[in-house]
């Protein structure tokens, strides 16, 4: 019973793995233009070099040929060449991941732990004032867009006050790898990091908030009072651990939206992240490296989803022992 | 107002208030609308009356769950209306409540060993944890949960209604508790669980001394397993008495009314024509009167719709007194025991 759960949720993970990677070959493939019409564009390529382009993209082999190249390298980490760079995209990729996983992971530990908590302050003192602000608060937050949020913190901390650097992930002349040096890409990191929080934490404030509420009223949270467990045990131990699936399940779904995010924040603040890179690419019609950005979105996404699912039966004892 | 031979009850409920102001609909439900009671050392008093009547509420009031609006709570001499901090987890641990619902009353991210351990590590019962184990241990063997070892290790939901039950009663049972307050213990059981629990709650009783305070809707099973019985009506106590005596002897109308529909085959439904009686529109004079077959039959007399009747002693029995709450009812004491 137990195995069969696993090998159920792998194969699904796998398929739809296997799906993503088909439906971006797709877009990319089946769509109209190909890139040495793109490229060649500008006019200045002649037949040989035209021949030698179609070649290096392996324009030149059947769509199903194409295709099963295309999975061939995928599975490899080939994820193609870029056009404007003109280096392999997993180069162009490589630092960029890097900084965004910097960016969106500091960003999201921030903004679960001060959503989880303002959602407990909010349901510990259910219809008050500080509820009713901490709601609307975060739900106005909430409601701006991304770029929106950053510019006014660009305009605030950056041009008015002066205070944190408001472009990059470093100052020029730094010896690189020094305490200097990491403080600096810190107070890089503050506006971009503090947009990102500022946008999503709304979603666990508030889901933790109102599943939070729905479980102080439980019966066992009236046994614990009546016991004598105090309030902030009964909140933190009891009514928490069993308000957590909800906010499992969100992480899941806040990570495609701090993805999007992410694309504009970066662009906001010129960091060096995939979405800045995302952003140029678009600009640039650098399809490789869309392709790339897009497919590792997506699994991105869809990795998160098959981990939110294994901590919801990890953390739920009734799923976890039948 | 003590009823008991013993001159210091474990509770004495005074006069207790429970009003719920509803903002939505702009009115007062009157839960508890001046109730008082005790419960001696050793003694089970059972609360019986229709769902809504005000049983739940007097029950969190007493555990002290629920503010009161007025009254007091008087725990063996001490008044604990409005005692907070180190004095309430005194209390907390002196008096244990058990819920109806045994699926909804224990966390189910608990295993049974951290739910029966945690009100003895809160009121710091152990010297250690192997003393903490040890009586964790011994409290689900006495509540029957065998092999305690096992049954220590599993989830809520990994036993039946019944064993859960008993797992309230051994965390409750752990701390050495003077009074248990049980809220329907066994009206959600099956059949074949009820006797298990109820016999496990009696055996508390005749072994460790301990006082309960029992609700059920179900009169028959207040009269098995308790010594005295309140029937409440609409947020007050209509009749009082020790069990065989106001089985025996009913004195209210309201009580005979349950003892018809207690004697046996199922029944749901109202226990008397007339309407549902609402605690947020609670009738004048007798609250009882648009229901009351004596006042129909006493032919409407304007008393009962103008005067609240109190609880007054009815006979000159010994041991604890029958009180009942009827203006009519010393005319004819016997009338409803045909
Ligand atoms: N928090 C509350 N707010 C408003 N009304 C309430 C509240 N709690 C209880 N009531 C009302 O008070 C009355 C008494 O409720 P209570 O739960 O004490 O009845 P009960 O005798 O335990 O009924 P049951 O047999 O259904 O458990 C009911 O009319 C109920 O609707
Ligand atoms: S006082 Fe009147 S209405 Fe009330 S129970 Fe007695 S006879 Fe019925
Ligand atoms: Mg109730």
């Amino acid at each position: 019973m137990r195995g069969s759960y696993w090998v159920r949720k792998l194969a699904s993970l796998a398929a739809t793995l296997y799906a993503t990677v088909s439906f971006n070959f797709l877009l990319f493939h089946v769509l109209p233009g190909n890139p040495v019409q793109l490229l060649a564009r500008s006019g200045h390529y002649d037949a040989a070099a035209r021949r030698q382009l179609v070649a290096l993209f392996e324009l030149n082999h059947s769509l199903l040929d194409q295709y099963v190249i295309y999975l061939n390298n995928t599975l490899h980490g080939n994820l193609g060449f870029s056009y404007v760079y003109r280096e392999p995209v997993t180069t162009v990729l490589g630092s960029a991941i890097g900084n965004t996983l910097l960016l969106v992971g500091t960003a999201t530990f921030i903004t679960v732990v001060v959503g989880v908590w303002l959602g407990v302050v909010a349901a510990s003192r259910a219809n008050s004032l500080t509820d009713a602000t901490v709601s609307v608060t975060s739900l106005s937050l909430w409601s701006m867009p991304d770029f929106f949020t950053g510019m006014i913190l660009i305009f605030v901390c950056g041009v008015w006050i002066h205070v944190l650097p408001i472009s990059g992930i470093e100052s020029s002349g730094l010896a690189s790898g020094g305490l200097a040096h990491v403080l600096d890409i810190a107070r890089h990191l503050v506006l971009p990091a503090t947009t990102l929080v500022l946008v999503n934490a709304a979603e666990f404030s508030l889901i933790t908030r109102n599943s939070l509420v729905d479980t102080l009223v439980e019966d066992y949270v009236l046994t614990a009072r009546a016991k004598g467990v105090s309030r902030r045990a009964i909140v933190w131990r009891h009514a928490l651990r069993n308000a957590l699936l909800p906010i499992v399940t969100a992480t899941a779904l806040y990570v495609g939206m701090v993805l999007g995010g992410a694309i504009q924040v970066e662009t906001v603040f010129s960091w060096p992240g995939m979405g800045l890179l995302i952003y140029n690419a678009v600009e640039q019609r650098d399809y490789p490296v869309l392709e790339a950005s897009f497919l590792i979105f997506a699994i991105a996404v869809i990795v998160t989803n098959f981990a939110s699912d294994v901590l919801y039966r990890l953390l739920d004892p009734r799923v976890r022992r039948t | 107002m003590s009823e008991s031979t013993n001159p210091r009850p474990v509770l004495d409920v005074i006069d207790l208030v429970v009003h719920f102001r509803r903002r939505a609909r702009r009115d007062v439900v009157r839960a508890v609308d001046g109730v008082s009671f005790d419960v001696a050392r050793g003694e089970i008093l059972a609360l019986v009356g229709e769902s809504g009547c005000g049983k739940s509420t007097i029950a969190m009031a007493v555990a002290r769950l629920v503010a009161p609006t007025s009254g007091r709570i008087v725990i063996d001499g001490t008044d604990v209306t409005s005692v907070g901090g180190r004095a309430l987890r005194a209390i907390r641990r002196r008096v244990q409540m058990i819920f109806q619902d045994p699926f909804g009353s224990l966390d189910a991210r608990q295993t049974v060993f951290e739910t029966v351990a945690e009100p003895i590590r809160i009121h710091r019962l152990a010297r250690d944890p192997e003393d903490r184990r040890r009586r964790v241990m011994a409290a689900l063997d006495q509540a029957n949960l065998r092999p305690p070892e096992r049954l220590a290790q599993r989830y809520p939901h990994e036993l039946s209604g019944g064993q859960r039950q008993r797992v309230a009663i051994a965390a409750a049972m752990a701390v050495g508790p003077e009074l248990v307050v049980a809220d329907e213990p066994v009206s959600m059981l099956d059949v074949s669980a009820r006797a298990g629990v109820l016999r496990l709650m009696m055996e508390g009783r005749d072994r460790l001394g301990v006082s309960y305070l029992f609700i059920t809707h179900d009169l028959a099973t207040a009269w098995v397993v308790a010594d005295r019985i309140a029937v409440v009506y609409l947020g007050r106590i209509v009749e009082i008495g020790p069990s065989p005596e106001l089985v025996a002897h009913p004195a209210h109308p309201y009580t005979s009314a349950l003892l018809a529909v207690a004697g046996g085959e199922e029944h749901d439904g109202p226990v008397l024509p007339g309407e549902a009686p609402s605690a947020a529109a609670v009738p004048s004079g007798c609250r009882f009167h648009p229901r009351c077959p004596r006042y129909v039959l006493a032919g409407e007399p304007a008393i009962c719709r103008d005067e609240d009747p109190t609880l007054h002693i009815r006979g000159a029995g010994t041991g604890p007194a029958h009180r009942v709450a009827c203006h009519l009812a010393q005319q004819d004491p016997m009338e409803e025991t045909k």
